[in-house]
């Protein structure tokens, strides 16, 4: 069966809403924006657009934070993170593309909080597969899925953004 | 006996990636490439209030050096605990070696104690390659100079700081000047740097710092500096290896200096925006110039902080390498 392909920029804009909402009911004053490499900072881009954010969006590769190195080893297309000088006392949204263990979250946080103490971290995500193997949980979310176990998800992009439902 | 070996079958796993790090001698590109990109990122951590990152966290790392070394071996102890990994020093010339405990027994007794790495240092050519041999599977070893075999880690810092200045290695004309004969970071880099397609490798020396089958190298032998610096778009310079010396191959280190001493008169003749490189310790007034060690196109201290990312992105790559299966795609 050939994947199929779905349109995200619907759930973008809803995501934009409900982000500017965020920002407003929490007065999160001057947001640094983080997206987690590669999908996340996809997302994280346009939502950052949307939102006329003038502070550069920040990038997060977490592979030197993973759980999982001593199982399947570095990753040899690691890239460095770029992030402002420091995040401390920063309102911090951290933007990835699809959630489902929460680690990948895990490793970010452990990441981020290496740059300083944030003031506090709001998470948003296009995608909740579920299956939480972390007491994880999004601010928000563009869709919550439910796939079969032989079902793969993956976000194509950069331009333009798509999500691509295939068989393994 | 060295260039017999099959180095590849010592240093790679069956799925190319690096398991040990002993010579930067017919190591393909794309791990030359990807040790690049690896340390990039990490000279990129600089930026975090904390400088470490959990990636060795509970690996044990080995220093086991046979011969006297400061600055190689503090640069692999930082490295390892900017990984979070634990170290142990161990300066075997002073140790059990003396109490005659051989070499096959010193390494039983650490891999008794769990170590996941050794850093190895060793007077003699081809130790490195022994002890990556001896060891149990899963200890990787990572050569810190042996002999006059290999200093590949000095050798890849320095490629570090020439894509880090030059943009690229393409078209590039390299010159190393002075003790050739008697330096493993020489014959590191030149691999390295062919693999990697620099344009022109220009080696320049009194002919009794050359050895005498360097041309087989595919280098470019002067034994005139002012000929051989010019047009160079990096000029690095080799620390005149005292120690080394047990004969007299030299009249006099005053007139090394006037000869293959580099100053900024000598400098002016390469390129201007050409970069000046010397791994260090530095003897100042022998091989090189006050001025020009401590001027604008000098990169020698930026060369020791490319040290520190370079071994931790040797160390993280071989450690991973122990292990079979790697992230496929995601």
């Amino acid at each position: 069966m050939s994947p199929t392909h779905h349109n995200v920029d619907f759930l973008l804009m809803q995501m934009t809403e409900s982000l500017r909402k965020l920002i407003s009911e929490k007065n999160l004053q001057d947001p640094l924006f983080i997206g987690i490499r590669s999908g996340g900072i996809w997302i994280a881009e346009q939502l950052h657009n949307n939102l006329a954010i003038s502070e550069p969006l920040g990038t997060l590769d977490i592979s030197f934070y993973r759980d999982d190195f001593t199982r399947i080893g570095l990753d040899p297309k690691v890239q460095p993170s770029k992030l402002p000088s420091s995040t401390q006392d920063r309102h911090i949204i951290l933007i990835d593309d699809v959630i489902k263990s929460g680690r990948t979250i895990r490793a970010a946080l452990n990441e981020l909080f290496d740059y300083g103490r944030p003031a506090s971290v709001s998470l948003v995500a296009l995608i909740d597969l579920g299956c939480r193997e972390l007491p994880i949980s999004a601010d928000i979310i563009g869709s919550n899925l439910n796939l079969a176990p032989d079902q793969h998800i993956k976000l194509i992009g950069p331009e333009p953004l798509s999500l691509e439902i295939s068989l393994r | 006996m060295i260039e017999s070996i099959d180095h590849n079958s010592s240093q790679l796993n069956q799925d190319g990636q690096l398991k040990h790090f002993l010579t930067t001698q017919d190591l393909p590109i794309n791990i030359l490439n990807e040790i690049l990109d690896t340390a990039d990122s990490f000279l990129d951590m600089s930026s975090q209030q904390v400088k470490k990152v959990p990636l060795l966290r509970g690996k044990t790392i080995v220093n086991l050096f046979f011969e006297p070394s400061t600055r190689t071996s503090s640069t692999f102890e930082l490295a390892a605990k900017r990984l979070s990994a634990d170290v142990l020093n161990l300066n075997i010339s002073t140790s059990s070696a003396s109490k005659g405990e051989s070499l096959k027994d010193t390494l039983m007794t650490l891999e008794a104690m769990h170590a996941d790495m050794f850093i190895v240092r060793h007077p003699d050519s081809g130790a490195a390659h022994f002890i990556a041999n001896q060891v149990t599977p899963n200890i990787a070893v990572i050569n810190a100079g042996d002999g006059r075999h290999a200093h590949p880690t000095q050798a890849m810092l320095d490629m570090l700081t020439i894509r880090r200045c030059k943009g690229q290695f393409e078209g590039l004309v390299i010159a190393i000047v002075g003790d050739i004969l008697h330096s493993r970071v020489a014959r590191s880099k030149i691999h390295a740097l062919r693999t990697l397609g620099v344009a022109e490798i220009r080696v320049i020396a009194p002919k009794t710092l050359l050895p005498k089958d360097i041309e087989m190298m595919g280098v470019k032998v002067y034994t005139d500096f002012n000929q051989g610096i010019k047009d160079c778009d990096v000029v690095s310079m080799l620390r005149l290896q005292k120690e080394r010396m047990n004969s007299a191959l030299l009249p006099s280190e005053a007139e090394f200096f006037n000869l293959y001493g580099l100053n900024s008169e000598r400098l002016k003749l390469a390129k201007p925006d050409a970069i000046v490189m010397h791994p260090g310790p530095i003897n100042r007034g022998v091989e090189i110039e006050s001025a020009v060690a401590d001027g604008p196109q000098s990169t020698i201290l930026q060369q020791v902080t490319n040290g520190i990312a370079v071994r931790m992105a040797v160390m993280s790559m071989a450690i991973s390498g122990q292990l079979t299966s790697r992230i496929s795609g995601s």
